[in-house]
């Protein structure tokens, strides 16, 4: 099949931006997003053009070092699955985008071969994340959040018996959905304001539910909340967050930040 | 050379509390004043990192990530070992050290084995305790599971996430050193040498990925925390960025490189079956609790798998291995795939898998167990191969996963040169000839947490009062100098080959030659195509782009290079080893069932190779002994 894919170059975090247009001709459905873009980059390197920048690594979804916005879509158009699960197969023709959802089972039987897909593929966007080149990001932001306080006051050598700390099997399950986070920062580019709510919230929330965090509850929630408010914008609650979170994280995380922040307010 | 590992002498059981109490400290107020340079931020990397920091010493931490929580150790699905041996099920740290001794085919050393053990059960707590949210049951208690080559259950987990959710919580402990200032963290900044002064690790180059920028970190110990090499064949279970530069540039300033050849295929990855697919998915061997393995009796049938009855499909391992069934280890399990498949019994449109069926779990436990168990690995097979395991079996064929050999170590994770240790992967101790599912994650989270933060400090106290390395020292600058000669040689190549293609192609020669199953005749074949391969890569090799920003395929062509230096290494390593042993299954070497047939008078050892200047190999040996697990043949039926 063949694809046009529109994506952008640029050569430092400096330099001016700009869309190059190519085609790859032999794209097939079984093709990861990324798998396109390794094709289209041998294609490139044979005509002696520098190939497109991009990150990934695991590719299976567990990393969140992959991330490119498809469409105006972070990560692509398939909902909640990061850009190295997003397979052509259930990508719909044309530049909507709209993807195939049901054709898990049958893919390539939904999939006209001899249509056009247009893709256009840019990096994660959020001034939160300044462009490193082409699709690679700056997403460090993210690690400073972590930095400021997602994390537990536990020296090496000093934990008590795991054992001996009950945790309800619906709780750890619980602070489980929440700890899914990949930190791929999709939530971010997906929020029209640029807020970090979802990514912060799982994490407040994962910890506030296991009980070695507790104790710095209030502490941490005011640390995080503080960075938060510093280098990310404010929440509205659209809950685009939501729909391109690659690890299903609840929009009760957003909440968790509010709920946080209130209790350290009445707690301080 | 006869190889010392400086194990306690005595009895095993108590040699590491008797090593520990016998270690040298550094006060407290002299370990700011000394550095210690930790790359890699996986599991053993953050953990030695935090640990140390944590201790107060002045940690340089790098990673070519852009953050530390994305190594590789956070996609290991099934779960982390711990010899705690709460239950009723005859599980204790003697039987911990017999399965992984077993499993490794007597090729691991037992006193490190027996501290793994110990040490495995304050991980769990620790893991806990810094935010990684175990699987419990409804009265609270930590929940465990059984993997291949043991008939306990003593395998932790966090759904089918655990190794993601132990990263995490280990990035998250070493952030928090990185806020009090006890960790400086390089992020985008690789490893291309090691310093050796004196004799002694005295420091690394690296370059900073972003603006090209060489550089000099000097420091009192180094620690290598950087995974294995897997992928060296190109279509691995590993990420696209590991690698084994490294350990590989650690190994040509000296430090010895142990089993090379020893390479873990994993048999529950999933098949190859495009001409674009990047890597080979891996798919959790806890699978395998629940899952059953079998091909159609008949080669080449063509029905689909539900069309086939019951007395028409092969349970092959549970017919051949009735008392391990289908979680016998994964070097039986993969070479048990291989063999249907060679025979023309295998599945999928290119016949190269098998099923691994969950038809009859289902039925007996509720489709809702079966997906809170593995829900995330079967959202993953659905979105890998557009198949619905649900409903129809998995394909999966075995794929390079873990490579049991690395740098070689003492019992106190210090290589053959003074300063430089090694954890996780990186080193080669534990595992033997094949690891044990779940152990991987154990190894790297006790020598990062439990073992380096104590052996290290105790090559410290003897330079205590020492300054680290002048940034100008002849060693440093001689060492920048060769890599900045690299990378220009490498970008400014008129060539005409991505360093991509010559990573494929190599993987071609290197599962063809030292793959599931080697041979003498395939593995003299395989070492002149490596070296022809390599004259070529010098010879034609294209690196787009200027060296000075952000570059990955300069990056890749860099880590292709040592890759061909390395698979020489391993060829060479699988042909001097003239047995079976575990994962390293010679064919001219088996017993008359098949099986693989050690030779414990020759190859009772590890083979740790040295590469001269000129690249010639010279191998050394560490002998193995064995008191608590007498040596045996392995026996899984």
């Amino acid at each position: 099949m063949r694809v046009e894919i529109e994506v952008w170059r640029q050569d430092s975090p400096e330099a001016d931006g700009r869309f190059e247009t190519h085609v790859v001709e032999d794209a097939t459905p079984e093709m990861s997003l990324l798998e396109l873009l390794d094709r289209l980059n041998d294609q490139l390197a044979e005509g002696g053009v520098e190939p497109i920048q991009f990150e990934s690594d695991c590719r299976e979804g567990a990393c969140g070092a992959c991330g490119v916005t498809v469409n105006d879509t972070p990560h692509g158009p398939v909902p909640q699955t990061p850009s190295c699960r997003q397979h052509l197969r259930a990508f719909g023709p044309g530049r909507g985008g709209s993807p195939n959802l049901d054709s898990g089972s049958s893919a390539s039987a939904n999939l006209d071969l001899g249509s056009l897909l247009k893709l256009r593929i840019e990096p994660l966007r959020s001034a939160a994340f300044p462009v490193v080149r082409d699709l690679v990001v700056d997403r460090s932001s993210l690690d400073r959040l972590i930095q400021a306080g997602g994390h537990v006051d536990v020296t090496t050598g000093t934990a008590p018996d795991a054992d001996d700390l009950l945790i309800g099997h619906d709780d750890a399950e619980l602070a489980l959905d929440f700890a899914a986070c990949i930190g791929c920062g999709a939530c971010v580019a997906a929020c029209p304001n640029g807020a970090a709510h979802l990514f912060a919230g799982a994490k407040l929330a994962h910890l506030a539910l296991l009980p070695h965090g507790k104790l710095e509850r209030t502490r941490r929630a005011g640390a995080v909340v503080d960075q938060l408010d510093g280098e990310f914008g404010p929440c509205s609650s659209y809950g685009e967050c939501v729909e391109v979170c690659p690890a299903g994280i609840p929009l009760t995380a957003v909440a968790a930040v509010h709920r946080e922040k209130l209790r350290a307010a009445f707690r301080r | 050379m006869i190889l010392d590992p400086r194990v306690p002498a005595g009895n095993p059981s108590t040699a590491w509390a008797r090593r520990t109490s016998q270690y040298r400290l550094v006060s407290p107020a002299n370990r700011r004043r000394m550095t210690v340079i930790v790359v890699g931020t996986g599991l053993a990397g953050s953990g030695a990192a935090a640990a140390l920091g944590e201790l107060g010493y002045n940690v340089e931490c790098f990673t070519f990530h852009d953050a530390p929580r994305r190594a590789h150790s956070v996609a290991a699905q099934g779960g982390i070992n711990a010899a705690r041996a709460r239950k009723v099920d005859g599980d204790s740290l003697a039987r911990f050290v017999i399965d992984t001794i077993k499993g490794g085919d007597f090729r691991g050393r037992e006193a490190d084995v027996v501290r793994l053990a110990s040490e495995s059960v304050r991980v769990i707590d620790h893991l806990q305790a810094i935010g990684a949210p175990f699987a419990r049951e409804y009265g609270g208690q930590l929940a465990t599971r059984s993997f291949g080559g043991v008939q306990v259950s003593r395998t932790y987990y966090t759904r089918g996430q655990t190794g993601q959710q132990l990263q995490v919580a280990a990035a998250q402990a070493l952030l928090r050193q990185v806020a009090r200032g006890t960790v400086n963290l390089h992020t985008r900044t690789e490893m291309l040498d090691l310093v050796v002064a004196d004799g002694r690790a005295q420091g690394i180059v690296s370059r900073n990925l972003v603006t090209g920028e060489v550089d000099f970190t000097p420091a009192h110990a180094v620690v290598l925390a950087t995974g294995g090499y897997g992928s060296v064949y190109f279509h691995s279970t590993l990420a696209m960025n590991s690698n084994a530069t490294a350990t590989w540039r650690a190994h040509r300033r000296g430090a010895l490189f142990a089993s090379p050849s020893f390479v873990q295929f994993h048999p529950t990855a999933l098949p190859v079956s495009s001409k674009w697919q990047s890597k080979t998915t891996l798919m959790s061997e806890s699978l395998r609790n629940d899952g059953r393995i079998w091909v159609p009796e008949r080669p080449g049938d063509n029905r689909a798998p539900g069309d086939i009855p019951e007395e028409e499909r092969d349970y092959y391992l549970e017919r051949r291995y009735p008392a391990f069934g289908n979680l016998t280890p994964r070097d039986i399990a993969s070479r048990a795939a291989r063999d249907e498949i060679e025979a023309g019994r295998g599945v999928g449109p290119l016949r190269n898998s098998v099923y691994l069926d969950f038809r009859d779990a289902i039925a007996r436990l509720g489709r809702d167990t079966i997906e809170e168990r593995y829900g995330n690995l079967f959202d993953m097979y659905l979105d890998v191969t557009g198949e619905d395991p649900y409903t129809q079996p998995m394909r999966i064929a075995p794929g390079a996963h873990f490579t049991m050999g690395g740098l070689w170590s003492d019992y106190d994770q210090m290589t053959t040169i003074p300063g430089l240790f090694v954890g996780g992967e990186a080193g080669h101790n534990y595992h033997g000839a094949n690891r044990l599912g779940a152990n991987s994650l154990l190894s790297a989270c006790v020598d990062g947490w439990f073992t380096l933060p104590l052996s290290v400090p105790n090559y410290l106290a003897a330079l205590v009062g020492s300054e680290p390395i002048d940034l100008d020292a002849p060693e440093a600058v001689q060492a920048m100098r060769e890599v900045e000669a690299r990378v220009q040689r490498l970008s400014t190549n008129d060539g005409t080959v991505r360093p991509v293609e010559f990573h494929r192609r190599l993987g071609e020669v290197l599962y063809q030659g030292v793959g599931v199953s080697r041979t003498d005749a395939g593995l003299r074949e395989a070492r002149e195509k490596v070296v022809a391969l390599r004259e070529e890569f010098w010879r034609d090799v294209r690196v787009a782009g200027p060296a000075d920003r952000l570059n990955q395929e300069l990056e890749k062509a860099g880590r292709v290079a040592d890759f061909l230096e390395l698979a020489e290494l391993m060829v060479l390593d699988a042909l001097d080893r003239t047995e079976s042993c575990g994962a390293h299954y010679r064919e001219e070497y088996a017993l008359p069932d098949g099986e693989a047939a050690r030779d414990d008078e020759k190859w009772c050892n590890v083979s740790a190779w040295e590469t001269t200047a000129d690249g010639a190999h010279i191998r050394h040996l560490e002998e193995l002994t064995f008191d608590l697990v007498p040596l045996a043949v392995r026996n899984y039926r």
